[in-house]
């Protein structure tokens, strides 16, 4: 397998090429997303490479982990917490008692099955309705605090590193009950299941302002990278800038790039090691087993619902990882920003290209189509210039030449995807099975 | 009495019409879903982007007509636009089917495998849509926009309450209503409707009778292109074009056909009204049609209202899961296999 080196390489040559010839700080902003996709798509790859399961919630998933930088790194509004904090409690503590009392019910009722159902459901809408009597005035009022700049709880104020391993361990916490539900269900309903839910974590994230401000954004988040301006001023910095020949500006963004880079592709490679470990363990011959043939998985004494669970819940933290890294590099929490297309839909791609099942080649995956993504853009207006330059300014023909490119990357995606589903259906690095430990 | 009325006129102004019209549009989207389902055995994401691109071509057809100088009269030019666009989208969905689907279709592909591609189909859609005709989208009814206006109503009958009857909602379930005789018509009286029911149900024994296959999903895919004509163009008529909105009417179409049962086209209709009508109910205001129904002492203070309207995909999604977990092949399906 002397491919896969020979495709990093080019990999790498091509970013390289992108810094000497467009810029460097664009070669590492792509670089940068590249790292942060490719955390995303070894998630994927854990549920749909590994495990086969076709999981279209990865939105979701990366939005929860964004929450959790929201949640650890911004200080705390004590005013807000004051405000509504009791009431909340209160809210919280009716739907708790609720979701037992509701529980407690089913398991009694077992014998009775035609009235189970209506009676859990009474007791979760009474639930509901009792908790929004604490829930609405509680709300309101931190929604009320010093709207314009907070409005919401806060976070812990804790490190923002920290909140990246929150984000995963929050993104699983919500994967677990989700994939209790839906684990055990065929493929076309768990796609449209997690695709469903993926839609309603947005939903609450856009509309809870008391949570993450909702849709009016959460900026300014805390950085684990020294700010420009402070670089600008270090004399280190000054003297590399000389030596470079740069100016103080671009040299400390070149810099602040640098260090996210250096972050990200920590935690990438972290990730990715533990990914190869599992993959060579007993638990990743399991897991290509009960994929391949659930049948004989099962009937060799495998528990199939929980081996998908646990890929569901494994590869949605990895994702809420990525999702965290994500918020942190860009310094702000946009709920409006997430959509199924980007967030879902393209890390699809990338696993699907690099080669599901491959960690190497998800990793590959993720460079590429996010390379592509970002490029598209540029060299569809490239083309544009060049096809509408004929045209006289106000030629309609013209005008929607040049509003296009940013539209095309989506049917370059699109095309890419199905290319290689009808031609290379095993992607740029297909799966090579581990030999087996002797 | 009169208060009996208005709350009446009030639930059937807000509540009920808006209702069915919705649910009617719902309805147009899920049967080919499920119809889709039934014959070709995946579920398509590209489904909703269908329906964004049939609207996007009967907006461009209806502009050129506009140019023409040609109209319905009181009825929306669009109505016009919609019958040329019909084989325009047939041909899109056969040219993606001889490209992509057939293929794996050869090849006995695995479902997730035609989702994969379906999602694939939906990207390029979604671009081509944006190519064509912009992200933002545009409002193309025209012609006569009311057929009872508020004003109108209260002159009329003296009541406080209005009722609002737009061409658009009239339409949408007229025409739904047509369309669904026409496709029971087609499914249970012809040859050709009985052989793919038969294709759907027993692929192997279908193609043992002499069922030609190719014929089979050709007519799925015009039926198809047809019903995503009728859905897109009623929906855009009653609430505008917006691509983005469109995108989002993924999850209740595949909510109504889930819960209807996959493959069945009853189960589509009598799930989209589920779909519908619970979404419109649970986020509906209800203060006003109390206030009118109960003693004054026991007026609502609030709005009465289970959720915000952001949530309504919520709705159909508790439904699609409480479905899925109690009843797994939904309400006409056969046991999921």
């Amino acid at each position: 397998m002397s491919r896969t080196p020979l495709l990093f390489a080019a990999m790498a040559a091509v970013l390289l090429a992108v810094g000497l010839l467009q810029s460097w700080q664009l070669a590492l902003t792509i670089l940068n997303l590249c790292l942060i996709s490719a955390v995303m798509a070894l998630g994927v790859n854990v549920q749909w490479g590994v495990a086969g399961m076709f999981n279209v919630g990865t939105m979701g998933s990366a939005a929860v982990g964004g929450l959790a930088v929201v949640l650890v790194s911004t200080p705390p509004v004590r005013a807000a917490w004051a405000a509504g904090g009791g009431g909340l409690l209160a809210t919280g503590a009716v739907l708790l008692a609720t979701a037992g009392l509701a529980a407690l019910l089913w398991r009694r009722m077992g014998d009775r099955s035609l009235l189970r159902g209506p009676a859990v459901g009474a007791i979760v809408l009474l639930g509901l309705a009792v908790s929004q009597r604490w829930f609405l005035p509680a709300t309101a009022a931190i929604e009320s605090v010093d709207a314009a700049s907070t409005g919401y709880l806060g976070g812990l104020g804790l490190p923002v590193a920290l909140s990246w391993i929150i984000g995963g361990l929050l993104a699983a916490a919500v994967a677990w009950p989700i994939g209790r539900l839906t684990a055990g269900l065929r493929s076309d309903y768990l796609a449209v299941a997690t695709f469903g839910i993926s839609e309603i974590i947005l939903a609450v994230l856009r509309n809870e302002e008391w949570l993450a401000r909702g849709v009016k954004n959460v900026t300014g988040l805390p950085r684990p990278v020294p700010f420009e301006a402070d670089l600008q001023a270090a004399p280190w910095a000054q003297h590399l800038a000389a030596w470079l020949g740069w100016s103080g500006r671009d040299t400390a963004s070149v810099l602040v790039k640098l260090f996210y880079a250096a972050w990200f592709l920590a935690v990438l490679l972290v990730i990715w090691w533990a990914l190869e470990r599992l993959a060579r363990a007993p638990w990743g011959r399991m897991m290509r087993a009960v994929r391949d043939n659930e049948e004989a998985a099962r009937a060799m004494g495998k528990d199939v619902a929980r081996r998908h669970l646990q890929a569901f819940v494994l590869g949605s933290a990895i994702v809420g990882i990525g999702g965290a890294m994500l918020v942190t590099l860009d310094g702000q929490f946009t709920a409006g920003s997430y959509q199924p297309l980007r967030f879902t839909f393209l890390i699809w791609v990338m696993v699907i290209i690099g080669g599901s099942g491959n960690h190497k080649g998800a990793i590959l995956g993720a460079f590429l189509i996010w390379f592509v993504w970002v490029q598209a853009e540029t060299a569809g207006l490239w083309l544009a210039a060049t096809a509408a330059a004929a045209l006289s300014p106000e030629n309609p023909v013209r005008l929607a030449l040049e509003e296009g490119p940013a539209q095309l990357r989506y049917v370059v995606m699109g095309l890419i995807l199905v290319l290689v589903m009808r031609f290379a259906p095993r992607g740029l690095i297909p799966e090579t099975t581990p030999e087996t430990p002797r | 009495m009169t208060d009996l009325l208005n709350a009446l006129v009030h639930l059937t102004s807000m509540l009920i019409i808006p209702g069915l019209a919705y649910g009617s549009q719902l309805a147009l989207g899920a049967l080919g879903v499920t119809l889709i389902f039934g014959v070709l055995r995946f579920s398509s994401f590209a489904h909703a982007e269908g329906l964004s691109m049939a609207t996007a071509i009967t907006i461009l057809f209806t502009i050129w007509l506009q140019g023409m100088g040609l109209s319905a009269g009181v009825l929306p030019t669009a109505l016009l636009g919609m019958v040329l666009a019909m084989p325009v989208m047939a041909l899109v969905f056969i040219g993606t089917d001889r490209a992509l689907y057939r293929h794996f279709r050869r090849i006995n592909a695995r479902p997730e495998v035609f989702m994969i591609v379906s999602a694939g189909v939906m990207l390029m859609m979604n671009g081509v849509i944006r190519l064509v005709i912009g992200a933002d989208g545009r409002d193309f009814e025209d012609g006569e926009r009311f057929i009872v206006t508020a004003r109108g109503f209260r002159d009329w009958s003296g009541l406080a309450e209005p009722l609002v009857l737009k061409t658009s909602q009239v339409l949408t379930i007229g025409i739904a209503a047509l369309a669904t005789v026409a496709l029971f018509w087609f499914l249970n009286r012809t040859q050709a409707g009985r052989s793919m029911r038969a294709y759907a149900d027993n692929r192997n024994l279908a193609l043992l009778s002499g069922v030609d296959p190719d014929r089979i999903v050709r007519l799925t895919w015009i039926i198809a292109a047809v019903l995503s004509v009728l859905a897109g163009v009623l929906f855009g008529l009653d609430k505008g074009y917006r691509p983005f909105v469109y995108q989002q009417l993924l999850l209740p179409m595949f909510a109504a056909a889930v819960v209807g049962g996959l493959g069945s086209p009853v189960g589509a209709i009598v799930g989209s009204m589920i779909v519908a009508f619970s979404e419109l109910a649970l986020t509906f205001a209800w203060k006003k049609a109390l206030a009118y129904v109960l003693p004054a002492a026991w007026a609502p203070q609030g709005m009465v209202q289970a959720l915000s309207t952001e949530y309504k995909f919520a709705v159909s999604f508790l439904i699609l899961v409480i479905v899925l977990l109690v009843r797994p092949a939904g309400l006409f399906g056969k046991v999921a296999r």
